[in-house]
């Protein structure tokens, strides 16, 4: 075709340094329909105007005849889009959220506009099954050392964990884009996540806790917290590493407050596996057995049961 | 076409040749085999069984899926390339195993500790529901493989998980001691690579190969949940 030659698609390495040093040149979820056969078509205008975009687009999909409309989402081709990854773009994604560096955005330089649902879900649900195998391994432990405690396969921390794990990593990207959306319209200079990216973003940070858990096998205390220390800290890097870009054009305070929501958040979440999953001696000081998170009180001997009770 | 042109040379001549008189000059010198297979599609045949099926005795009617899920039960203890269960799929022998597996591994009526194993209801949900999250996430990636074909081969490769939980169950009414423990560990190791490789031996070509490992990853985790369920099941 005689206008194949102006539409030079970009090989994948040149879109992905244009992409990393201008990133306010990123293409918008507009032309994910452009994207879906592999090249990353780059709109290199600097003031991104809308106007050139669209004639760019009519371009591409006039000529794209195998090219349709982004499909309706009660599609299965819609939800396919999402799914649209090889496994080295998968491993890819997973070292560049286990090792955050400064320079490198995650969203920017590994999803590069094609956010998957693959790594958010899967890495979820090995998570929860990681969490409740190695909580029940770590009372089977403990009970060989101290034959006093009664020992269970406590299948119920299985729905706890999914719940948990899942919940925490879908609806904290829903609150944070959300948030995102709502300064976006305030300041109107900023170029918010989709929700898809912020929730890979939060997906792929997870993984770090997987090693963690595993690890929170060996018995020893300090051990224990300062394998939590390490994970916590590589995913909250990670975490604010990717939203600074997105926020650091806001005012301080909110800026300021954002960020130590979602590592707070994130630490809780730690904090709240380590308790719930990995105490299996009797927990005195615990808060009160109306709280969720008090499981050990199940695996408790009567006279320390009256005795917490009365302390709280 | 069919007219046979005459030929310039001959004007005067104007005895016209019969049509492809030519053609009985041609001999062909080997004989050309013509045969090959038509394959009729398995719904027509099966719709000729239909009409035919509902005379025979109900022993004929049990008979004939018994022996269809033993055979697939064969296909899953020897793992060999072959699409039996791909194309002839069914679902009794998924229910069979899944509702063996889940009565062995629920936890005593009368025991009313709120952490105990699973109950039945748990180990169905979580077989069941996971082999439809595998499908789907399989047919997500753009594997060729239908839903219920996908959901037959998770199914019949829980095979050699449960015949580990009827061993354990028996190993377990021995005394209790780390050599038990060991036994039944080795036991369910065994069976779970089993079940891994059966499964893969059939699913893997359905996927294009730079996503093969995303689609093996959820069943590995799928058959790794079911073993530890058998592992860490205590009768009271």
């Amino acid at each position: 075709m005689a206008a194949a030659d102006d539409l030079a698609f970009h090989e994948f390495e040149e879109a992905t340094n244009l992409l990393a040093e201008t990133p306010d040149a990123a293409t918008t979820s507009r032309s994910d329909q452009l994207t879906s056969l592999g090249h990353v078509a780059v709109a290199a205008g600097t003031g991104s105007s809308y106007g050139a975009e669209d004639e760019v687009e009519s371009d591409k999909t006039a000529l794209l005849q195998a090219e349709k409309p982004q499909p309706g989402f009660w599609t299965f081709s819609y939800y396919q889009s999402f799914f649209d990854v090889d496994t080295s773009q998968v491993l890819d994604r997973i070292k560049g959220a286990l090792l955050p560096r400064p320079g490198h955005n995650f969203v920017r330089h590994h999803l590069r506009n094609r956010p998957d649902l693959y790594g958010p879900f899967w890495i979820c649900a090995t998570l929860a099954f990681v969490l409740a195998v190695t909580g029940n391994l770590t009372l089977v432990l403990a009970q060989r050392r101290d034959p006093s405690i009664h020992y269970s396969p406590q299948f119920h921390k299985v729905t706890m964990a999914g719940i948990t794990i899942y919940c925490y990593a879908w609806l904290v990207p829903l609150v944070l884009w959300g948030f995102l959306r709502w300064r976006q319209g305030v300041q109107e200079r900023v170029d918010p996540y989709s929700f898809l990216e912020t929730v890979c973003v939060y997906g792929y940070s997870l993984f770090i806790f997987i090693p963690m858990v595993v690890l929170w096998l060996i018995p020893v205390p300090w051990l224990q917290w300062l394998f939590g220390a390490l994970a916590l800290a590589l995913s909250t890097a990670g975490l604010v590493l990717t939203l600074w870009p997105v926020i650091r054009e806001d005012t301080r305070l909110v800026a300021v407050a954002l960020l130590s929501t979602v590592v707070l958040l994130h630490a809780l979440l730690a904090m709240g596996c380590k308790l719930y999953f990995f105490q299996p001696l009797p927990l005195e000081q615990v808060a009160p057995p109306a709280q969720v998170t008090s499981l050990a009180l199940h695996t408790q001997l009567p006279p320390t049961l009256a005795r917490s009770m009365g302390t709280s | 076409m069919a007219e046979v042109a005459e030929s310039p040379g001959d004007p005067g001549t104007a005895s016209p040749r019969p049509l492809f008189a030519g053609l009985s000059d041609i001999s062909i010198s080997q004989d050309i085999p013509i045969e090959g297979e038509i394959t009729i599609p398995m719904r027509s045949r099966s719709r000729e069984f239909d009409s035919s099926t509902l005379n025979e005795s109900v022993q004929n009617t049990i008979m004939r899926d018994l022996k269809a899920v033993g055979k697939k039960f064969m296909h899953v203890l020897y793992p060999r390339k072959s699409n039996t269960l791909l194309r002839d799929w069914d679902l009794w022998g998924p229910l069979i195993l899944c509702v063996t597996l889940a009565l062995m591994l629920q936890r005593g009526s009368v025991d009313s500790e709120k952490d105990g194993g699973p109950q039945f209801a748990e180990v169905f949900v979580i077989v069941w529901f996971g082999a439809v999250t595998i499908t789907l996430n399989s047919k997500l990636l753009g594997g060729n493989i239908s839903f219920f074909q996908s959901l037959c081969v998770l199914g019949y490769c829980i095979l050699p998980l449960t015949v580990a939980m009827l061993i354990c169950r028996l190993v377990l009414l021995a005394e209790p001691g780390p050599i038990n423990f060991m036994v039944r560990l080795f036991v369910v190791i065994v069976m779970f690579a089993w079940s891994i490789v059966a499964s893969t031996a059939f699913l893997a070509d359905s996927q294009p190969p730079n996503r093969k490992a995303l689609a093996v990853y959820p069943v590995f985790l799928f058959y790794f949940v079911i073993s530890w369920m058998i592992l860490t099941f205590t009768p009271q």
